[in-house]
């Protein structure tokens, strides 16, 4: 199995603080990766720290074997990866058409098929075409983000906390999704709902205070209690 | 009636070049946070160079032309060497940007004397219409016929662009606009260029409108369309437009009926403004 990311002893500093102190972590092609802990552990910041936002002060970031941790953002979105950000990130006040025209490499064949890929998978989207992103509902905007990362040709979804704050009926619908891009593109995913995180999850990275501490098949820590308890807080 | 529209068009003319000065800052305020003082020395250089240009040329396009041009590659190098190095440091800006100022106003008084000059309007729009009662001074109605064209043509850019689709997007959230792949700082740097153009024309503009051009009326401008981006909401290009003609309009009217309130009434405006919708009138972002 060939691995589309590899992160090795990565470190970030937000400021001064030492936010990550050393992630180790690879995603498998063609998987969901399922990054846990609890919060404040480091999650979001390991997602931005792949994309260059908040960028890694020592260590590597491959990406189909390339280092990408040198790159500014829009480098590493241009070699493929597309972000979710946990707030999702919609430009409320550009519509839905415009919002995915921002993640719109070119006006190439591919793009459109890209385009109408994610509009078939989550049809609201198309619904709603032409109004602004900021009246879509929470899982309007989960889809929306979802679709806009997927537009530019990203082989690697970035996906941050989708479920959060969303009803369950809702969360449902978002795991679908999560079922379906998989077909497409590789995925890592931060995920507080562990029920969630179980449903999707192919492999499994637990990060506390910064760290790495464990990895493995989701299989495995579905069955660990005492792993949930003392890294998840919960079980 | 006839006083009323002329104060009026006096407002609007001067609400007109405020505007083309405001647009610029408006966007690079908004796109980056960048605060730029020097926004006011393109204005000033914008002016010599189309007086000049004037002079020499006797073609008023050709002057026009020449002030863009200037503005164009004044922007360029301000970008490059003043803005880029102090991103994200508000400090560092105001302190950069304002000794930037001083430079390009001594710099005026190097290459084109330190005495003021004498600007003309071209004979094609001097004068003026008889509409009833009513004079309406030609040149006047110019400025304010390029401001609404100038206005146009950037919401078309704005609006129906790639480039100004991410400008839009980037006002809102800079880190997702990279993540989604687009390279802000170019975007950023076409931007300010954009609008160190507009503040050239607009100096150029001003500067037959006035009469004269001098060094030190990029200062004063550009503290007018400080406050103007202030009213207006940064980042709201609309509210530029709206805040300027706002503010032109006060200066007008004050100007006639208050005349001791002229110069204050902008810092009234704006202090009002700032105490009960301190975003702006039309902020852009939420
Ligand atoms: N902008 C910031 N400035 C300072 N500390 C931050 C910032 N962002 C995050 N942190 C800190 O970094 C740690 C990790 O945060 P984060 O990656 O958001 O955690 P998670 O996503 O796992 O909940 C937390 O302790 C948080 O307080
Ligand atoms: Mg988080």
């Amino acid at each position: 199995m060939t691995d589309l990311l590899e992160m090795r002893d990565v470190h970030t500093y937000i400021g001064e603080y030492h936010i990550l102190q050393g992630v180790n972590f690879t995603a498998p092609k063609g998987q969901v990766s399922v990054l846990l802990g609890r919060n404040g552990a480091g999650k979001t910041t390991t997602l931005k720290t792949i994309m260059g936002l908040h960028p890694s002060k020592s260590g590597s970031i491959l990406f189909e074997g390339n280092p990408i941790e040198k790159l500014p953002t829009h480098k590493i979105a241009q070699s493929g990866l597309g972000y979710v950000p946990e707030d999702q990130g919609i430009f409320a006040t550009l519509t839905v058409e415009e919002n995915i025209r921002v993640a719109m490499r070119d006006q190439s064949e591919a793009t459109a098929e890209r385009v109408d890929y994610v509009l078939k998978l989550f049809p609201d989207l198309k619904k709603f075409w032409k109004k602004d992103g900021g009246n879509l509902s929470g899982g309007q905007k989960q889809m929306l983000s979802m679709a806009r990362a997927f537009v530019q040709d990203s082989r690697l979804l970035l996906i941050d906390e989708p479920s959060k704050g969303l009803a369950p009926v809702v969360i449902g619908k978002v795991i679908e999704a999560i079922h379906e891009l998989k077909k497409q593109s590789t995925i890592v995913l931060v995920e507080q709902n562990f029920r969630m995180a179980s449903l999707v999850g192919d492999t499994f990275t637990l990060i506390d205070d910064g760290r790495t501490v464990h990895t493995g098949e989701m299989g495995y820590l579905v069955e660990n209690e005492e792993m949930k308890r003392k890294y998840l807080g919960i079980g | 009636m006839e006083l009323l529209i002329n104060l009026l068009i006096n407002g609007l003319a001067t609400g007109m070049l405020i505007f083309l000065l405001a647009a610029g800052l408006t966007l690079i305020f908004g796109l980056m946070s960048v605060l730029n003082f020097a926004h006011g020395g393109l204005f000033v250089w914008g002016a010599f160079a189309a007086v000049w240009m004037y002079a020499t040329t006797g073609s008023f396009i050709l002057a026009i032309l020449g002030a863009v041009v200037t503005g164009v590659i004044l922007g360029f190098v301000t970008e490059k060497l003043i803005i880029t190095p102090v991103y994200g440091n508000h400090v560092q800006q105001i302190l950069i940007t304002l000794g930037f100022m001083l430079v390009l106003t001594e710099m005026i008084k190097v290459v084109f004397g330190p005495n003021q000059l004498a600007a003309k309007v071209p004979p094609y729009l001097a004068g003026s219409w008889e509409v009833g009662d009513v004079i309406l001074i030609k040149y006047r109605m110019f400025i304010i016929l390029i401001g609404f064209v100038v206005f146009g043509i950037i919401q078309f850019i704005l609006k129906r662009t790639k480039i100004g689709l991410i400008v839009r997007a980037g006002v809102l959230n800079k880190e997702m606009v990279q993540a989604l792949g687009n390279n802000i700082k170019q975007v950023f740097l076409f931007t300010f260029i954009a609008g160190a153009a507009l503040a050239a024309l607009g100096g150029a503009l001003m500067a037959p409108y006035s009469g004269v051009v001098y060094a030190e009326m990029g200062l004063e401008f550009g503290i007018l369309a400080f406050i103007v981006v202030v009213i207006g909401g940064m980042g709201s290009l609309p509210g530029s437009l709206m805040a300027a003609i706002l503010v032109g309009l006060a200066g007008s009217f004050m100007a006639y009926y208050v005349p001791a309130l002229s110069l204050a009434v902008n810092m009234i405006l704006m202090a009002l403004v700032l105490i009960f919708r301190p975003q702006g009138l039309f902020a852009a972002k939420g």
